[in-house]
């Protein structure tokens, strides 16, 4: 009998090759049941979730929303712009403080790289990190490789290439452990400004020009311009990194082979991709967020059934 | 350990076609009727009788599914096993049909409970039986009893019934292992 490695979901860096394929297996049942008339399996009706948001968020919190709904989980919600962190609570003490109401998990997404690794040392509870700074975003990099699996068939020998904003990008490191993990090339592209310095390290291939990056890859995975972290300016205008690394429908169609486009949302349409891309059948945008949901339910399945009863 | 046979290939197929009889004369051409095996182990019998009431009795209509029902059941998290999920086959919905839930042993209920809530996903059914091969009698757990069994066996809590397929395990046959 399978179960995953860890009790605790802080980034794809802590799980193994096995771990990544029983998530993939389960997301499959999942992806059954949330095609159903009826969406929803009562397994979790016994398990209370705290999903605990630091960082603003849409997508991502809506998702983890629906797939503990859909699990049948009790779900608390928490945004810390209307919380007690404005009166200076640690972060320790406002999850010690929501666990104290019984609660068996948490979902947290919060600015500071480790908060999560740091939280799971601290409380007793198991946690999922939703994206913690610049630093991991696990389910999303889980959900990108399942919709790769789903749409190429498998991830493994694929060679994939993240664009754009790497240096401010939590889905881009989470995304080249998971690649890597199964066995995918990973290159990265960008201006070198939004490239970290040491990104060779990992063991990815770096390029600066598009043209090149998207001749060579299966699947084009466009970052967002984070232009709100972005405290000083790293490229000349918003124009001009559209000219250079943005993905039109004039330069697809001139590539030698149909590659498929992925984004991990939200979209800035007419920067990163234009809307032609976006609404093209190249693109599985709208298939990331659909599996996002299953991703999250497997994710959530396989850990609840670790705690103990 | 040790087994014995309560069933061989010849006595499983006798209990078949009498399945597939006793459904016949229930359920006419099947024109509103739809077979559920239950996953795991229920989908072999499930697609058995479909087959042999094609082939051997000439019904055209047969609807048949398999239906897991892992994260329906009870006992999430109470055991010491990892519940690991199967695929749910339901391509049709059942709304308003008769539904036959095929399993091959009946013990505690639980499994069938866990089918009952399971199957609601996927519409109000008109009414649902239970066919099993084998009925394990004084061992319920819940007040669910079959339509259609193929053998009641009167079997102790320590022992286990194993129901083998050809296609499976290369023999049809039933032991009652004691371990």
């Amino acid at each position: 009998m399978s179960e995953l490695s860890v009790n605790h979901l802080l980034g794809i860096k802590y799980l193994n090759k096995k771990d990544i394929q029983l998530i993939f297996e389960t997301a499959d049942h999942f992806k059954e049941v949330i095609n159903r008339p009826i969406k929803k399996v009562p397994s979790l009706r016994d398990i209370t979730i705290a999903n605990l948001f630091f960082e603003n968020s849409t997508r991502t919190k809506l998702s983890f929303e629906l797939a503990e709904k859909r699990l049948s989980a009790d779900v608390i919600n928490f945004s810390a712009s209307q919380s007690s962190v404005k009166k200076g609570e640690t972060l320790i003490d406002t999850v010690n403080n929501i666990l104290s109401m019984k609660v068996d998990m948490v979902v947290m997404r919060h600015p500071n790289p480790g908060a999560g690794v740091f939280l799971s040392q601290h409380v007793d509870a198991s946690i999922i990190n939703a994206g913690d700074g610049a630093h991991e975003h696990p389910t999303q990099a889980l959900l990108d490789s399942y919709s790769i699996r789903e749409r190429l068939g498998e991830v493994r020998g694929k060679n994939v290439v993240i664009v754009g904003d790497v240096l401010h990008s939590r889905v881009a490191l989470s995304n080249i452990y998971a690649l890597q993990l199964q066995g995918a090339n990973v290159m990265v592209c960008g201006p070198k400004t939004l490239l970290p310095k040491y990104i060779k390290d990992l063991g990815v291939k770096v390029e600066t020009n598009l043209r090149k990056a998207l001749n060579w890859c299966d699947v084009a995975n466009m970052l967002r311009v984070q232009n709100e972290r972005m405290d000083i300016s790293y490229f000349p205008s918003t124009r001009e990194y559209t000219q250079q690394y943005g993905v039109n429908k004039a330069l697809l169609n001139s590539l030698d082979k149909k590659i498929t486009i992925m984004h991990p949302g939200p979209i800035n349409r007419g920067v990163e991709i234009t809307s032609d891309v976006a609404d093209s059948d190249q693109a599985i945008i709208l298939d990331q967020v659909q599996n996002g949901v299953a991703i999250r339910m497997a994710v959530i399945y396989l850990l609840a059934s670790k705690i103990k009863h | 350990m040790s087994q014995k046979v309560l069933l061989n290939a010849k006595e499983v197929n006798i209990i078949l076609h009498r399945l597939a009889c006793q459904l016949i004369e229930n359920h006419n051409d099947f024109s509103n009727t739809v077979l559920i095996g239950l996953q795991p182990r229920g989908k072999y019998l499930a697609n058995r009788l479909a087959t042999m009431l094609k082939e051997d009795y000439k019904i055209k209509n047969i609807q048949l599914g398999h239906l897991d029902i892992t994260f329906f059941r009870d006992d999430f998290r109470r055991g010491e096993k990892i519940l690991e999920a199967n695929t749910t086959e339901i391509n049709f919905i059942v709304e308003n049909k008769n539904i036959v839930f095929i399993d091959d042993v009946l013990y505690t209920g639980r499994s069938i409970r866990a089918a009952l809530t399971a199957i609601q996903s996927f519409g109000r059914p008109n009414e649902i039986e239970l066919l099993t091969l084998i009925d394990r009698r004084f061992s319920r757990h819940l007040p669910i009893q079959p339509n259609y069994r193929g053998r009641q066996v009167d079997a102790i809590n320590e022992e286990k019934v194993k129901v083998n397929w050809a296609e499976n395990e290369g023999e049809d046959s039933v032991y009652l292992i004691n371990n």
